[in-house]
């Protein structure tokens, strides 16, 4: 099995998730959708020194993972691409700003350490979120919460469609990989004079690919709409759920829990 | 019924894939399309589904003329099962690909679900309803791709080589299918066998152009005329 054929697979692995039956997976798309767009929004709302205010953010993806059924480590073995690209977020910070805040026995904390370690924190939680909400929605009921929110429908059928384009992209590169390394052995990859036709011809066949499909739909009534998954009326329990989050997330942003919870030891 | 009167086109000027095609498939029959490779057996069945313009002759289809002003009408009365069901499923699971073209067709979603059942049955594939497309096996999704058009209820069903690249067990399961689905059916193949089971009527194309139109006994016994078209005898025949 060559790297895209894993990637496809693991891009397929998406819906399964989706397809499992929590407490979670039940609720509806457009709560869990608004949660977490709650959830970034306030963890991006800490101060870049806020790391330990940051701190107790992390309880609400980590109980929403265990009651999902999702292990945690399967989001981190999936963003395994993009994490190394967060992390890199505040890589230059503490270059730049190099003021003493912390003296921790002997060691100095500067600003641009503890500004680059809650610009990574935020990071992984903001992606932690937003990989549960793919995992436990998936990307039919997500488009379907958010036509359901008003959102216009022109960007969401982009969305699902590039959604699905990428699975068609990754076939053919698989297929196409396949191709060229059993006529290549011995080579590592794909030999840069090779780039121009091979980007060329991925082009081209996965335009073919995507002419097929879209033929098919039009065959089948497609008139630029799309009808999403059904959705049912958001319940008491959704509210709750919604409640529950946002009220948990105003309290951690105004109480310094961390800090008390360190007082009451120091 | 289908009805090509008279229909020629080319994708590039001076240069005919379709040469005064007629032909007419009543209602009810089942008709193979048969050729070798560049006979204009897809291009025939892309003008029919009006993804190509009729630009030269005269196309109808359950009643309807093959044009833009009826395009919507004619393709709910028409299904086509396409060559690769990775081409025409789309969507992650079965039955939510099965749901696509009826709600599209301004179904209830209840008068879908009935609908799919039924396909499902009908196909005796009921187990595959919620199964993920990317988790089905080849003959499994070849089976799925034919349910997803048979939801639509056509009056005119359309396959393009249905048994391609199916294994001996699938592709018995495929023309057991055909054999069972009534209406009109129209297949275009390479499997000639498939096709002596399955069609009453076959029309060779070769070189854009209709060489012979007649009962599949008839034509498909005919060494002669199979192999100056590049084709051969059905397996079965031409072992015996």
């Amino acid at each position: 099995m060559n790297k895209m054929d894993a990637a496809l697979r693991e891009l397929a692995g998406m819906d399964d998730l989706a397809a499992l039956s929590s407490g979670i997976h039940r609720l509806h798309p457009a709560v869990k959708f608004l949660a977490t767009i709650l959830y970034i929004f306030t963890v991006a709302s800490f101060s870049r020194y806020a790391l330990s205010g940051l701190l107790p953010m992390v309880l609400w993806p980590v109980l929403l993972y265990q009651m999902s059924g999702i292990p945690v480590s399967l989001c981190f073995r999936k963003l395994r691409f993009v994490l190394p690209l967060v992390l890199a977020v505040g890589i230059w910070n503490p270059l730049l700003d190099r003021v003493p805040v912390l003296q921790i026995v002997t060691l100095t904390v500067t600003g641009g350490i503890l500004s680059m370690c809650t610009l990574m924190l935020k990071g992984v939680l903001c992606l932690m979120a937003s990989f549960l909400l793919m995992a436990t929605t998936g990307i039919d009921r997500l488009c379907a919460a958010l036509r359901a929110m008003h959102v216009p429908e022109y960007p969401v059928t982009l969305l699902l469609l590039t959604y699905r384009y990428i699975s068609v992209m990754l076939r053919e590169v698989s297929v196409m990989t396949d191709a060229y390394s059993l006529r290549a052995p011995g080579q590592r990859g794909i030999h840069f004079s090779a780039w121009g036709s091979f980007l060329g011809q991925l082009l081209l066949r996965s335009m073919d690919r995507a002419q097929s499909l879209y033929e098919s739909m039009l065959l089948r009534g497609y008139r630029g709409g799309f009808h999403y998954a059904e959705t049912r009326p958001i319940a008491r329990k959704d509210w709750l759920f919604l409640g529950l989050s946002a009220a948990s997330f105003a309290f951690f942003r105004l109480v310094p829990v961390a800090q008390i919870l360190g007082g009451m030891f120091v | 019924m289908i009805e090509f009167a008279n229909v020629s086109y080319a994708y590039e000027k001076d240069r005919p894939v379709l040469r005064d095609v007629s032909f007419t498939v009543q209602d009810g029959e089942t008709v193979g399309l048969i050729g070798c490779n560049g006979a204009g057996k897809s291009t025939v069945m892309k003008l029919l589904l009006g993804l190509l313009p009729c630009t030269e002759g005269r196309i109808t289809a359950a009643g309807l003329p093959v044009d833009k002003a009826h395009l919507p009408q004619v393709r709910e009365r028409l299904g086509f099962v396409l060559q690769d069901p990775d081409a025409q499923m789309f969507m992650p699971t079965v039955y939510e690909d099965m749901l696509f073209g009826p709600l599209n067709y301004g179904m209830t979603r209840e008068e879908a679900d009935r609908r799919i059942d039924a396909a499902l049955k009908q196909l005796r594939i009921e187990h595959l309803k919620g199964r993920h497309n990317h988790r089905l096996s080849g003959g499994e999704k070849r089976m799925a791709a034919i349910a997803t058009i048979l939801a639509m209820q056509p009056e005119i069903l359309l396959m393009d080589e249905p048994t391609a690249a199916l294994d001996p067990y699938n592709r018995r399961e495929v023309i057991r299918t055909i054999g069972d689905l009534s209406g009109t059916k129209v297949i275009t193949s390479h499997d000639l066998d498939m096709i002596y089971d399955t069609c009453e009527r076959v029309i060779l194309l070769h070189d854009g152009a209709v060489c012979a139109d007649g009962p599949a006994e008839q034509v498909l016994h005919d060494r002669e005329l199979l192999e100056s078209h590049r084709l051969e005898l059905p397996l079965r025949f031409s072992v015996s």
